[in-house]
């Protein structure tokens, strides 16, 4: 089923206006998380009122913490199917959900929000838990002399 | 945009994915979509059979980090349940 454009669209910039850098594309999928190289949000955007609606705003409550992954792309789901399918791939042991967020760093998976962990949560609370997360892998090392 | 709901007029655990105990010792985990008289409509199901070898724990801690494996699309659970619970909340 194609979600019309003008439908998504307040879904996308409700996400895009955080800094959020949406990829639409493999090629783009592939340039953002290609590199492997720190730590890397990416939000698994979803039309789903039930839980996306919730999702949106922890995700913008969780940006506002003072560690955070150093880069943070969104791709949507059920709309822009082959770039949600690339990103899929970079963390494929987990089954495919939206919305759902996942946390990577240096290649490496290291936290992941399933669509059951935000259905009927209140954003504050998938916030703390992404904040939680971005505190344990996010955070500055500390500096060694 | 938040707090657009496309479901409206659906019981709370609507859109939940929950974790149902039947009498039979299957456990079910899906997205519940609805109580009708046949039974518990859930989407997306994933079933655990202890006649399977593989223990409930393990099958729900599976479950639980790397999301539900869904084996069918719709499944009515008819039998008798003995709990319902989010599977958040296990």
């Amino acid at each position: 089923m194609a979600y019309p454009e003008m439908m998504v669209r307040p879904m996308r910039e409700e996400v895009t206006r955080l800094g959020v850098l949406e990829l639409k594309t493999v090629a783009e999928v592939d340039a953002a998380l290609g590199q492997g190289e720190g730590t890397t949000l990416v939000f698994v955007n979803s039309v789903c009122g039930c839980a996306a609606a919730g999702a949106r705003p922890a995700l913008a409550l969780a940006l506002q913490h003072a560690a955070k992954p150093t880069k943070v792309v969104s791709v949507f789901a059920g709309v822009d199917t082959e770039a949600t399918q690339r990103a899929r791939s970079f963390f494929s042991d987990y089954q495919p959900s939206s919305p759902s967020i996942a946390i990577i760093k240096d290649g490496e998976v290291v936290h992941f929000v399933h669509r059951h962990m935000i259905e009927g949560r209140g954003p504050q609370q998938v916030a703390a838990d992404l904040t939680t997360a971005f505190d344990k892998f996010c955070a500055p090392e500390p500096a060694t002399r | 945009m938040s707090g657009h709901l496309f479901h409206p007029g659906h019981d709370d655990l609507h859109g939940i994915t929950v974790v149902l105990e039947g009498v039979s010792g299957r456990t079910y985990v899906g997205r519940w979509h609805e109580q009708a008289e046949k039974g518990v409509v859930l989407h997306d199901v994933a079933t655990h059979d202890p006649a399977a070898g593989q223990s409930r724990e393990v099958f729900l801690a599976r479950t639980l980090k790397f999301g539900v494996h869904p084996e069918q699309k719709t499944l009515v659970v008819s039998e008798q349940l003995v709990s319902v619970k989010k599977l958040a909340d296990l």
